[in-house]
């Protein structure tokens, strides 16, 4: 292919900021003027952080921002000057010359709709073709995005499919008009890795076989170093660094690329602590040498779990339910201060094995033997009021910390009822105190008591989720997928607070995650789950080297691993 | 400096021991348009309250000025009586044919000895006269007490029953669920008119009954959205952290999922005040409501239809202006309780 030089980009952005005004506040200034290009066929990445203003770049080439926004500079698509153009020329642009795929599935799917009549909407909108060719295209879409069984699934509703599979249908819909440029927000952060790595080809190859441009929002510099052409990295509204894929993965010049490069863990770096953005802006160089992890095979066994099987009752019909298993015979043991990796792709079963031992599903079948001063209990075989003191051994921090702490709740509320509940603290001022010292033990100021969920961000709330788990002082604590919705900088303090909390209490972590890499880094042992099963099982370090399951191999080999990743079209 | 800081670090969590609703109660305080409405509300409830205890309005049933007499505003209409016309011609003395003339004298001193108690009909009323002459203003604080009573308790009763039934079904769902589902269909499924003759007929009639019959036969909206809102909110990871850490059902449902549902419930409320207040009218209309020799909004309402015909305004004019402030406060101050509730508002 001749790459004419002079031509002109399919969108060209020029110095625009944009300011959102917030009741009778001083405006809140979310980008600080950035220009860039996406020329024709190349894929641009936007790299950074959440609140690094890169989302709100992207929705406002689309003038898909609330009403307070207010957007100055230049977006021109080919040509046309987008911030001036009328609405209903826009309206025409959107969903088919350009297109988007959005942040979170869950929200841009309408609720109350098949994913088939969302996919038929948009085609009957913008192709103007009946019903049954729009549902037909449906179904080819949805196969395109490699959704499982699409004929079925595209009478689904959007609650019936898993994070990943809703994300697919959203791709489905944004490539369904065959647009000129597919504006990504996000769209594999919530996908599974081999689904992540399949969804990627698909871009590329469709952007290939389209003649489209895609602009890949993302905070994954793995991810990005494997699809993207060109880079923009972007802090606090800005753009730090702007350069070709390679300069800016084999030299990168500014100390904000360089600490989003370091602070994921990856497969051969191996450090103790893992290094953090403030580290590099501070100009220190943080140790990246391998701490040699000894697992811990001295201390007693706390949990022992044998046999254990969940299945979940559909109905099917007026009458008949159907039986579908999610978790088939898995067994372990897990022992005082030492973690288990439990790494699969969503519909594994690896959520279900969770709440099945936390008692939040009633199990099928099975074990769950807690040893302790008491002596054994078969957790599952208790009343719910047996259960009780129990609670206080095992708890679960979950995967979406603004899902997981009630918004109407104060903090205060929210760390003492675990308390009161269990009745540990003489009174509601004691309980407070505790609140405020377990507060401060993860990274939060004493004065958070008295503020609500929605004041904190992502990571903070994840520390309070912690730190609401840490007043039961649990022996097993579940990491339910605990720092995947958050930004590479604050999983890895997220990531650092688990391991040293774990020192000090002496905790034993199942720590459940899709993304292999910070399963790797976390966990003594690993159990790999395909499809209900514990496909295999062993300590981290032969796991990840001598694999000996095909799908582990394959689960292995779709972890983004940037340049050396590289996806060629 | 220090000191301070300590200072502030000891009275912080002290304010964190109230729960939602407390600090939500404070929250409405700081709010001028809620606490304006609630003051309007209130000054309703004190006059129901005076109405009740007949320190007002106790003599609405008296009539004491001409039929349709006018609002004092505009001026005493015209006299009925003077609009008779003096025949024609001269004034013919007839003292000498009529056998009753020396007798005129006597009748006269003997009917000022005599005591009447028919005062004369006044000419104008404050806010004019319905055609009795009752004082409509009068009336439309009488009607105040039925219709603000029955709005009320009927939509407290319906939205109570809407939302416990609601809760339940979509927070168990399964068994409990499909028989509160069955409960459901089985209500909407009967004519919503012939329900409320059904339970008329059991009930009998007066203001209790009205209650009865619309709260029992009410529930159905906020069920259906209640029992949805529920369904979302119980598989939401909060809740489920609520259950780890060994919340009862029961304190999932109303401690953790309420607050959060809230929203729904006061809308749902304050929506059912008006239309229950609409609805005593239809029911006094069909004879099932309040007895005729009661008052209320929606009788004037229907008083006022034939009224208007004949350019007698104030009526409906009273009962409209009474019901549209007592409406809008209501509906603004559960707007605002909303908006307490919400902490992201703040």
């Amino acid at each position: 292919m001749t790459e004419s030089a002079p031509k002109a980009p399919l969108l060209s952005v020029r110095d625009l900021a944009v300011e959102f005004q917030i009741a009778r506040e001083a405006p809140r200034v979310a980008v600080r003027g950035i220009s860039f290009e996406v020329p024709a066929n190349r894929t641009v990445a936007l790299v950074g952080e959440s609140g690094s203003g890169k989302s709100v770049s992207a929705m406002a080439i689309l003038r898909l921002l609330p009403d307070n926004a207010r957007i100055s500079g230049s977006i021109r698509f080919e040509g046309r000057e987008l911030t001036t153009l009328p609405a209903a020329q826009l309206r025409d642009l959107r969903g088919s010359a350009m297109s988007v795929v959005f942040q979170e599935p869950m929200s841009s799917l309408n609720p109350v709709f098949t994913v088939g009549n969302q996919i038929a909407e948009v085609l009957r909108i913008h192709e103007h073709i009946g019903r049954r060719a729009a549902h037909a295209r449906a179904v080819e879409l949805l196969t395109e995005v490699g959704l499982p069984d699409p004929q079925l699934r595209v009478h689904s509703y959007p609650h019936e499919l898993s994070g990943g599979q809703q994300q697919r249908v959203m791709i489905a819909m944004a490539i369904a008009c065959k647009p000129q440029l597919l504006i990504a927000d996000e769209p594999t952060t919530a996908l599974d890795v081999t689904i992540q790595k399949q969804v990627l080809e698909l871009l590329a190859q469709l952007r290939k076989s389209h003649q489209m441009s895609v602009l890949f929002i993302s905070h994954d510099l793995g991810v990005v170093g494997e699809i993207a052409d060109e880079v923009i990295v972007m802090q606090d509204g800005i753009v730090r660094e702007q350069g070709a894929v390679e300069k800016i993965f084999t030299a990168p010049t500014h100390p904000y690329t360089r600490a989003l490069l370091a602070c994921r863990p990856d497969m051969e770096r191996h450090p103790r602590r893992l290094p953090v953005v403030a580290d590099f802006l501070a100009g220190k160089e943080p140790d990246l040498h391998d701490a040699v992890r000894v697992p811990r095979t001295d201390q007693e066994v706390v949990l022992e779990v044998t046999g254990l099987r969940k299945s979940f009752r559909l109905r099917d019909g007026l009458f008949h339910w159907r039986e579908v298993p999610a978790v088939e015979d898995v067994s372990f043991t897990l022992r005082r201060g030492q973690t288990l990796g439990v790494a699969g792709e969503s519909g594994s079963g690896k959520t279900t094995v969770g709440l099945t031992l936390m008692r939040l599903h009633q199990a099928t079948a099975g074990r769950v033997l807690m040893h302790g001063e008491g002596g054994t209990v078969d957790l599952l075989s208790l009343s719910e009021a047996a259960m009780m003191p129990f609670r206080q051994r095992i708890q679960i921090v979950f995967q979406n910390p603004y899902a997981s702490l009630n918004p109407r709740f104060t903090i205060g509320h929210i760390l003492t009822e675990p308390m009161a509940l269990h009745g540990i603290g003489a009174n509601t001022g004691a309980r407070l105190a505790m609140a405020a010292e377990l507060l401060q033990r993860v990274g939060l100021p004493r004065d958070a008591l008295n503020r609500y969920p929605h004041e904190f961000s992502g990571g903070q709330r994840q520390r309070i989720a912690i730190a609401r788990c840490l007043t039961l002082r649990p022996d097993v604590l579940i990491c339910d997928e605990s720092v995947s919705a958050l930004d590479v900088s604050v999983q890895a303090q997220v990531l650092n607070l688990l391991l040293d909390l774990q020192e000090e209490f002496g905790m034993a972590y199942i720590f459940i995650s899709h993304d292999l890499a910070v399963v790797r880094y976390m966990a003594d042992q690993v159990m790999v789950m395909n499809k209900g099963k514990a496909v295999e099982m062993a300590d981290a370090e032969t796991i990840y080297r001598q694999p000996r399951d095909p799908y582990t191999r394959k689960l292995l080999g779709s972890i983004p691993r940037g340049l050396a990743g590289r996806i060629v079209g | 400096m220090s000191a301070a800081v300590a200072a502030t670090a000891m009275r912080a969590p002290r304010a964190t021991g109230h729960g939602v609703w407390s600090l939500a109660a404070r929250r409405l305080r700081h709010d001028r348009i809620g606490m304006a409405a609630l003051a309007v509300v209130g000054v309703f409830i004190v006059m129901i309250v005076l109405v009740s205890l007949h320190l007002l309005a106790a003599n609405w049933a008296d009539e004491p000025g001409v039929h349709y007499a006018n609002p004092t505003f505009l001026g005493p209409g015209p006299d009925d009586l003077a609009m008779i016309e003096p025949p024609p011609g001269h004034m013919l003395d007839l003292t000498a044919v009529d056998p009753l003339a020396p007798h005129y004298a006597d009748i006269e001193r003997r009917a000022r000895e005599l005591e009447t108690n028919i005062r004369p009909r006044i000419r104008t009323l404050p806010f004019g006269g319905d055609r009795y002459g009752r004082d409509v203003l009068k009336k439309a604080i009488k009607g105040a007490q039925v219709s603000i009573i029955v709005g009320l308790a009927a939509a407290l009763v319906a939205t109570f029953i809407g939302s416990v039934l609601g809760g339940f079904a979509g927070f168990f769902g399964g068994r409990v669920g499909d028989a509160l589902e069955w409960l459901y269909n089985v209500f909407t499924s009967v004519p919503y008119i012939l329900l409320v003759f059904a339970f008329a007929a059991v009930s009998g009639r007066g203001i209790g009954s009205v209650i009865v019959i619309l709260g029992l036969t009410g529930w159905t909206g906020v069920y259906r959205l209640i029992r949805a809102e529920y369904i979302k909110h119980s598989n939401r990871e909060y809740v489920r952290a609520a259950q780890a850490i060994g919340a009862t059902p029961l304190s999932r449902m109303f401690v953790h999922i309420l607050p959060n549902v809230s929203h729904v419930i006061l809308v749902q409320l304050s929506l059912n005040v008006v239309s229950f207040i609409k609805a005593e009218v239809i029911l006094s209309f069909l004879g099932l409501g309040v007895s005729v020799d009661s008052v209320s909004w929606g009788t004037m309402l229907n008083e006022a239809q034939s009224e208007l015909i004949l350019g007698k305004w104030w009526q409906l004019a009273a009962a409209t202006f009474f019901m549209a402030v007592f409406v809008t406060a209501f509906s603004a101050f559960t707007d605002s309780l909303r908006d307490a509730l919400d902490p992201k508002l703040r």
